[in-house]
C-alpha cells in the first residue's frame, strides 16, 4: 500500500475508507446474522442451503481457486524480500516461508492463523510507525510534505511518476477533489462512479461480505453478538490504517522531490552485472552525445534519462570517476520507479541499527500476514465443500479431521507453485489480480439478492453468477489498460489505468450478475418453500431485538458511529 | 481460544523493548537518526505498550501461558 500512496497519494485511502469500512459495517449489521444464525460451516455452504449444490460448487472451486493465488503472491513476495535482504537462494526462502506456515496451522489451525495475524498487526504498526514519524519530521511534518506534493502533481514527470500528463496541485494531497473532477484529473485514473460503484460497491461488499476468508474469522466467534461485533472492532484500525501505511509512500515521493535529501524512489532493480556494463560503457563513451545514453541504457537494460547520463559522461571525461560515483550515478538516472521498494528504501535510510531489525520484522509481517489465512480457508473449503460434499461421503469426523491435515498440505504446496508462477512470468501477477477480480465481483449481487429477496432461484443464482464471471472476462478481453486485457483481438475500449479497468469490470459483472440472476429467477419456478429459507432470507428471519444488551455495544449503534467517524475522515482529506 | 492474546503480544514486545532500550543505552552514538536517539525512545516505547498488555492479561483473570 505504500507503492500506491506513491503512485496515487492519498486517495489510496479510498481503498480503506471507501472500499472497506462501509462493507464492514453492512456485514456485521445486516449480513453475519444470517451465516452465524444459519449454523454455516462455510460461505459455500450457505449458499447449499439457500440455493443448491450447483452454487456451492461454483463458488468453493473459484474461492479455492483464488486462496491458492493469493497465498503464492504473499510467498513470492516473501521469498523475493528474503534473497534480497539476507542473499538467499529464491528456492531456499520459499522453502523456509511455508515450511513455517505448515508447523503452525497444522499445529493450531484457524486458532493460530488468527492469533498470529493479531501479533503481526501490532508488530507492523509498532514496527511502521516510528518510520513513519522520522519520515514526516524530515520532510517538514504534513504541511512540508503536502507542499512538497503540490509541486511535484503539476510536473511529476521530474521524478518520473505518470510521465505523460500533469495534474493540478492537489493531486496527491486531496482524496476526493481530483477523483471528482473526472478520470483524467487523478494518478488512479478514475472518476467518481468507478470509485463509488466498482470500488466502494461491488468490489469492496464482495471481498467483505462475501469472501469466506474474512467472514470466517466471525464465525469462530462465541456468539452472535460476538460475531456481528467482530467487523466493527476490525474497522476500527481499518480507519486509521492509511496514516501507517499509505504515508510512507507519500513521503517517499515529498524526498524524492527534495534534492538535498539525497533520496529517490528505488528504481527497478538492476543485477550488479548490468551495472559494471553500463559503467564500462560510460567510461568508453567517445563523446556525451545520443549514442552514448543509447548505449548506457542498453547495458542496464532500464529506461534512463538522457539528461543525467550525459552529465554523467561529461562528468567522467572533465575527470575520472570512481565505479561507485558512477554507479551511483546510473542509480540515479533510471527513469522508472519501483514503488514496491518505497518501504525497504525508507527503512534502510532512518532505521539505525537497532530499530532496523523491528522495521525489517514489521515489512516481514506484513508480507506474511494473510498466507495462514489463505491456507485454513482453503483447507475448510475444501475438507467441507468439495471433498465431503462430492467425493468422500459420510466417513467419521476423524477421518475428515485427517484429510483436513493433509489438504493443508496440499495447499501449502499449491501455494507454493503459485508462488513460481507468478515468479517466473512477468505478466503472471496481472493473472491472478484478475482471478480475484473474476471471483469476487459478481458473487455480492448473488448474496444480495439471496439474502433479501425470497423468490431468488437457485437456477437464477447459478446462471447469474455464471454470466457475470463470463461477462467481466469479456469485457477484460476486449478492452486495453497499460497494455493489459484486451486478448480477444478486437479493442473496443481503452482505460486510462489497470485500476480504472479493475473497478469497471467489477461494475459490469455485478450489473450482470444481478440483472441475470433478477430475470432467470422470474422465470423459473421456486424451489424452496418459505419454510425452508426462515433463518437464511431477511423477510423471513425474526428480527434479531438488540434489548438486553446495552445501547453504546448494539451494533447497529457502533456501525452508525463508525460510518460518521469515516465521513469526518473523508471531509478532513476531501 | 483458551490463552488471552495479550501474554503473547505483552512478552513479546516488552522484550524487545528491553533489548532495544538497552542497546540505544549502551550505543548512543549509532542510535541516532534524525539527531534523537531513536532505539532508545522507541524501546521505551514498546516496554510501555507491553507493559499495559501485561497489566490487562493479570486484570483478565486468566492463567498465564503452561508452555
Amino acid at each position: 500500500m505504500a507503492a500506491s500512496g506513491a503512485k496515487y497519494g492519498i486517495a489510496t485511502a479510498h481503498f480503506y475508507w471507501v472500499g472497506a469500512i462501509p462493507a464492514m459495517i453492512f456485514l456485521a449489521v445486516f449480513m453475519m446474522p444470517f451465516y452465524y444464525g444459519s449454523k454455516a460451516r462455510s460461505v459455500p455452504e450457505y449458499l447449499k442451503m439457500r440455493f443448491d449444490e450447483r452454487v456451492r460448487a461454483l463458488n468453493a472451486i473459484s474461492f479455492a481457486v483464488m486462496t491458492i493465488f493469493a497465498s503464492g503472491i504473499s510467498m513470492d513476495a516473501l521469498a523475493k524480500l528474503l534473497s534480497q535482504l539476507l542473499g538467499w537462494n529464491y528456492n531456499f526462502g520459499l522453502l523456509i516461508c511455508s515450511g513455517v506456515v505448515l508447523i503452525y496451522v497444522l499445529k493450531g489451525g484457524l486458532t493460530s492463523a488468527i492469533y498470529t495475524e493479531v501479533l503481526q498487526f501490532f508488530m507492523i504498526v509498532l514496527g511502521f510507525a516510528p518510520v513513519v514519524y522520522l519520515g514526516l519530521k524530515d520532510v517538514g511534518w504534513w504541511h512540508g510534505m503536502n507542499h512538497s506534493l503540490q509541486a511535484v502533481a503539476v510536473e511529476p514527470s521530474a521524478i518520473y511518476l505518470n510521465a505523460s500528463t500533469n495534474f493540478a496541485a492537489n493531486a496527491w494531497t486531496s482524496a476526493w477533489q481530483p477523483v471528482l473532477a473526472g478520470s483524467e484529473h487523478n494518478p488512479m485514473g478514475v472518476d467518481w462512479f468507478a470509485m463509488i460503484f466498482g470500488l466502494g460497491f461491488v468490489l469492496s461488499f464482495g471481498y467483505w461480505c462475501c469472501n469466506f476468508l474474512v467472514v470466517q474469522r466471525a464465525m469462530a466467534a462465541k456468539n452472535m453478538t460476538a460475531a456481528r461485533n467482530t467487523p466493527l472492532v476490525a474497522a476500527v484500525p481499518k480507519m486509521f490504517f492509511p496514516f501507517l501505511v499509505i504515508v510512507p509512500g507519500m513521503i517517499a515521493v515529498a524526498l524524492t522531490s527534495m534534492p538535498d535529501k539525497n533520496y529517490r524512489i528505488p528504481p527497478p532493480i538492476v543485477s550488479q552485472a548490468n551495472y559494471n556494463n553500463a559503467i564500462a560503457t560510460v567510461r568508453n563513451a567517445s563523446a556525451a552525445d545520443a549514442d552514448a545514453v543509447k548505449a548506457v541504457g542498453d547495458a542496464l537494460g532500464e529506461k534512463v534519462d538522457s539528461g543525467k547520463i550525459l552529465s554523467l559522461v561529461a562528468a567522467n571525461k572533465a575527470g575520472q570517476l570512481t565505479d561507485t560515483q558512477i554507479q551511483q550515478g546510473l542509480y540515479n538516472s533510471i527513469a522508472e520507479n519501483y514503488y514496491s521498494g518505497v518501504i525497504l528504501s525508507l527503512i534502510k535510510k532512518y532505521c539505525p541499527p537497532g530499530l532496523f531489525g523491528l522495521a525489517l520484522t514489521a515489512l516481514l509481517a506484513s508480507f506474511m500476514s494473510g498466507m495462514a489465512g489463505n491456507v485454513t480457508a482453503f483447507n475448510t473449503v475444501f475438507t467441507y465443500d468439495l471433498y465431503q460434499a462430492y467425493f468422500v461421503k459420510g466417513k467419521s469426523d476423524r477421518h475428515y479431521f485427517l484429510t483436513g491435515k493433509v489438504i493443508t498440505v496440499v495447499g501449502i504446496v499449491l501455494s507454493a507453485g503459485a508462488a513460481y508462477f507468478a515468479s517466473m512470468y512477468d505478466n503472471a501477477m496481472d493473472v491472478i489480480q484478475l482471478v480475484f477480480s473474476f471471483v469476487n465481483a459478481p458473487l455480492f449481487a448473488t448474496f444480495l439478492l439471496a439474502m433479501f429477496w425470497k423468490r431468488t432461484t437457485a437456477t437464477g443464482a447459478f446462471y447469474g453468477l455464471f454470466c457475470g464471471i463470463g461477462a467481466s472476462t469479456m469485457v477484460h478481453g476486449l478492452t486495453v489498460a497499460e497494455g493489459k486485457g484486451g486478448w480477444l483481438g478486437h479493442k473496443l475500449y481503452e482505460f486510462p489505468s489497470s485500476m480504472a479497468q479493475n473497478f469497471w469490470l467489477a461494475a459490469v459483472a455485478f450489473i450482470v450478475c444481478f440483472t441475470f440472476t433478477l430475470v432467470i429467477s422470474l422465470a423459473t419456478a421456486r424451489t424452496k418453500s418459505d419454510a425452508d429459507l426462515k433463518g437464511l432470507v431477511y423477510s423471513l428471519t425474526p428480527k434479531i431485538v438488540d434489548n438486553n444488551i446495552p445501547v453504546w455495544q448494539r451494533p447497529a449503534v457502533v456501525g452508525t458511529v463508525l460510518l460518521i467517524v469515516c465521513v469526518i475522515l473523508n471531509f478532513i482529506f476531501w | 481460544m483458551g490463552l488471552d492474546i495479550r501474554w503473547p503480544i505483552g512478552l513479546m514486545f516488552s522484550l524487545i523493548g528491553v533489548l532495544l532500550t538497552g542497546y540505544g543505552a549502551i550505543n548512543s552514538g549509532s542510535s541516532q537518526s534524525l539527531g534523537i536517539n531513536i532505539n532508545l525512545v522507541w524501546g521505551i516505547v514498546l516496554i510501555v505498550f507491553g507493559a499495559l498488555m501485561l497489566l490487562g492479561a493479570v486484570r483478565g483473570g486468566k492463567k498465564p501461558p503452561t508452555v
